[in-house]
Parts: C-alpha cells; sequence; structure tokens
C-alpha cells in the first residue's frame, strides 16, 4: 500500500472522529435541555404539560421517523446556507446534528425516567425547586444511564457518518465508497471498514468503563 | 402549649375512592402522636397530604398558623420546616452519606458548608453511624440506611417529623436500632407524627395514639387507654388480629 494511500486513511480516520464527536455534541447542546424539558412536562413529570409535551413529541416523531439518508438530502439547502457547501465533512454535521437531537432528547427522557420516583419525592419533601430536583438530584441519579446513552448515540453517530459518504460526506465512509463501490478496491475498503469497527469498539469499552466507575448503585 | 398543626376535615379522593374522609387533628409542640390502623385505610395518605406530597381536596392543613396550600409559593418553606422519612428510605444512591445529609441545608436552605458538615458529622456520631459518612447507600444495611434518612430530615431542622412506617421494610432484627433513635427523639421533645405497625413501640413512645380506619379517626386516646380500654369495636378487633393465643 503506497503512502498516499495511508495518509489518505488516516485523513479520513480523523474526519471521521471530527463529524462523529462534533455532531454528538451539537446533538447534545440541543438533546439534553429537549429531553429534560420532555420529562419536565411528561405525564408523570414534575410540571406536566401536554401541550409542551405534544408539540415536542410530534416533531420529534417527525424527524426520528425520516430516514438518514433521505434527512441527508433533503437538508441540503439549509447545510448550504449554514456552511457554505454540501459535500464535505463539516457539512454532514448538519443533518448529522439534526438527526441526532432528536434521539438525544428521548434517550434522555428515558434516562430521567428510570430515576427512583421515591427520592424525586425526598427531595421534594425537603423543600427543593423543581429546578434544584432536576439539576442535583435527576441528573446526579440518572448520570450512569445518561453515560450509556451517550456512547449508543457515539456509535450510531459514527456509522451515520459513514453513511453520509454515499453524498460526498467526507471521512472513512466517503473513502469506503468511492474506493470500494466505485474503483473495486476491495482492500482499500475493507480495510476501512475494520477502521471503523476499532473506532466503535473503542468508543463502546471506554463508555461502557466510564459509567460503570461511575454507578454507587451496584458492584 | 401551643399548636404546631392543625388538620381541619380534610378530605382526600383518589378517583372515586375516598382515602381520607374528613379528618380533622391538631399536634402540639412536643407532642408524638401515632397512628395505627389496617393497611389501605388512610394514615399514610394522611402523612403525605401533609407535606403537600398529595394535594387534598377539601379542608385546611395549618403549620404555625399559616395555610400549607399546594397553589402558594410558601411550599418550599412549609416542607423545610415538617421532614418526612419514608419506609424505603429514599437515600440519593450517587451520594454518600455526607452528601445526602447536606444537599438540602446546602442548596434549599444555603446554609454555610463548614457548619452543616460539622452538624452532619455530629448527627451521624449520635446514631452511630460515623464511619459510614462516605459510604454509599448500598453499602448500608436497611438499619443503617433508616438512620441516615431519619438525621437527613433533621438535618433541616424541623419543627415537625413525620415517619411513614419506617421499619416496615426492615428486617426484624435491624428494627431496634432504627426505634431506638426516634424513642431518643421523643425524649429531647421533637413533635412527631408516627405511622407505624409496631404497637409496642408505638405505646413506648406516643403521647397521643390514633386509629385511624375508612379515612377516618375512629379513636383517640392516651396510649395507656387506647390499648387497655379500647371504646370501638373496630379498634378492638384491629388490636387482637396483633395478638397470638395458643388455642
Amino acid at each position: 500500500m503506497n503512502e498516499n494511500v495511508i495518509k489518505m486513511l488516516i485523513r479520513g480516520i480523523g474526519e471521521t472522529l471530527y463529524m462523529t464527536f462534533l455532531s454528538v455534541i451539537a446533538g447534545y447542546i440541543i438533546g439534553l435541555p429537549v429531553g429534560v424539558i420532555l420529562y419536565v412536562t411528561g405525564k408523570k413529570g414534575l410540571k406536566p404539560n401536554a401541550v409542551i409535551y405534544g408539540v415536542l413529541d410530534f416533531i420529534i416523531n417527525i424527524i426520528r421517523s425520516i430516514p438518514f439518508l433521505i434527512l441527508l438530502i433533503l437538508l441540503i439547502p439549509l447545510t448550504r446556507f449554514l456552511v457554505g457547501q454540501s459535500y464535505g465533512s463539516t457539512a454532514t454535521i448538519v443533518p448529522l446534528v439534526i438527526c441526532a437531537a432528536p434521539y438525544i432528547a428521548r434517550v434522555v427522557e428515558s434516562s430521567l425516567t428510570d430515576v427512583d420516583g421515591g427520592v424525586i419525592e425526598a427531595a421534594r419533601s425537603m423543600g427543593a425547586s423543581n429546578f434544584q430536583i432536576i439539576t442535583k438530584v435527576l441528573l446526579v441519579e440518572a448520570k450512569t444511564s445518561l453515560m450509556t446513552g451517550f456512547t449508543i448515540t457515539t456509535g450510531i453517530l459514527l456509522g451515520y457518518s459513514a453513511m453520509s459518504g454515499t453524498v460526498g460526506g467526507g471521512g472513512l465512509g466517503d473513502i469506503a465508497v468511492r474506493y470500494g463501490y466505485y474503483r473495486w478496491q476491495t482492500d482499500i475498503m475493507i480495510i476501512t471498514v475494520i477502521l471503523l469497527i476499532v473506532i466503535f469498539q473503542i468508543i463502546q469499552s471506554v463508555g461502557t468503563r466510564i459509567s460503570a466507575h461511575f454507578d454507587h448503585r451496584k458492584r | 402549649m401551643s399548636k404546631v398543626l392543625e388538620i381541619k376535615e380534610i378530605t382526600k379522593n383518589y378517583e372515586d375512592i375516598n382515602v381520607l374522609d374528613g379528618v380533622s387533628l391538631s399536634v402540639e409542640y412536643g407532642e408524638v402522636v401515632v397512628i395505627v390502623g389496617p393497611s389501605g385505610c388512610g394514615k399514610s395518605t394522611l402523612l403525605r397530604c401533609l407535606n403537600a406530597l398529595e394535594k387534598i381536596d377539601d379542608g385546611e392543613i395549618l403549620l404555625d398558623g399559616e395555610l400549607i396550600n399546594p397553589g402558594n409559593n410558601n411550599l418550599s418553606r412549609v416542607r423545610q420546616k415538617i421532614g418526612m422519612v419514608f419506609q424505603s428510605y429514599e437515600l440519593f444512591p450517587h451520594k454518600t452519606v455526607l452528601q445526602n445529609l447536606t444537599l438540602a441545608p446546602l442548596h434549599v436552605k444555603k446554609a454555610d458548608k463548614r457548619e452543616t458538615e460539622k452538624e452532619a458529622l455530629m448527627l451521624l456520631e449520635r446514631v452511630g453511624l460515623l464511619s459510614k459518612k462516605d459510604s454509599y447507600p448500598r453499602q448500608l444495611s436497611g438499619g443503617q440506611k433508616q438512620r441516615v434518612a431519619i438525621i437527613r430530615a433533621l438535618m433541616m431542622h424541623p419543627e415537625v417529623l413525620l415517619l411513614d412506617e419506617i421499619t416496615a421494610a426492615l428486617d426484624p432484627e435491624m428494627v431496634r436500632e432504627v426505634l431506638d433513635v426516634v424513642l431518643s427523639l421523643a425524649k429531647e421533645g421533637r413533635t412527631m407524627l408516627i405511622v407505624t405497625h409496631e404497637l409496642s413501640f408505638a405505646r413506648a413512645v406516643a403521647d397521643r395514639m390514633i386509629f385511624i380506619d375508612g379515612g377516618r379517626i375512629v379513636e383517640e386516646a392516651p396510649p395507656s387507654d387506647f390499648f387497655e380500654k379500647p371504646k370501638s369495636d373496630r379498634l378492638r378487633k384491629f388490636l387482637d388480629s396483633f395478638s397470638y393465643e395458643k388455642e
């Protein structure tokens, strides 16, 4: 394998990690607060509000029901508006974030819903305000579950960032599509797949270890 | 003596079930009132209403002469004055024992950190758990958890302490260590409302006994009369259900 291919693969790894992590972070900046609002306004939440919950629920379901590949194409005008171009790894972050945020909101909502209602009641009985309950009790007690959700989301976005290669998204997926699919260079495709597997494994095992480390409920 | 808590004709319905049906009760400073009754009689609901964890449908609850009203913005202040201890402890699993104790004083009351920690350590020593200050709840036995939960409620300096079947989830050999703590609190003049099934403990700790059945107070008497000369058939039957005789 010549030097150029190796350089290209290294750049591909860099782009893939860049797309994945930036979109996870941006996704959480939107998804985490929305997830908290879903929990708070939900039927068994701290301040049930059927209207707010209903609207968010509806929007999330719509975005989540669009397949990612279609979303990539649908969002091209928006991407072009925000980034200035519709191809390349930075451009891919736009659809990745829009796809990830609603998913993250759901994952956060479910993590928070799993927190034992008894401890929330205990906090309430001590006079804690809803804001204090969210920041000092809910998010703290849900943290291992939130971290697990973070790991799962990162893994999914890694896969989606590769999928964006079909429309010129950059990163390892792009290399796999260009060399493996259009040029029949199976060896390069296989290497990119192996690299994706390795990255995925690292994300998953680091994530699992971190959340186990912070879990004080068992062990 | 003056009244710390006044409950006037409160009712509480779940759908069409009448859980509390006009309960009136007042508690004086330093008084220990023990509430007993069959399962589902509304005694736990009564305690939960006092802390506004449940909304009452009718009636009034006054703490220190101030109305407890779920719609009011005094709710947080009122709850700080009424401590509650739950059957299943409800300690925060991801916080150490010390953090469990200081969370509410530090964040709800905005109390001084050094003072609060000092007080927490003092209370831990008092219930014999100083060595557990950095443990997490899962590392404690049920009895230890409940002792922590009791002093966690004390950390807020409540005027009234509500104890909701605090030994019901404990193994028998751990009941004693928890009830000893409650007895010592009674001796130092704490105002408490206790729901329990431990009748001999109730007799030892109570200034006044209350029997609730069907959402109403059926009988109210000093412990000696309550246990020896029950007036109503229902209370007699209830007390009989706790004694065993070989036939």
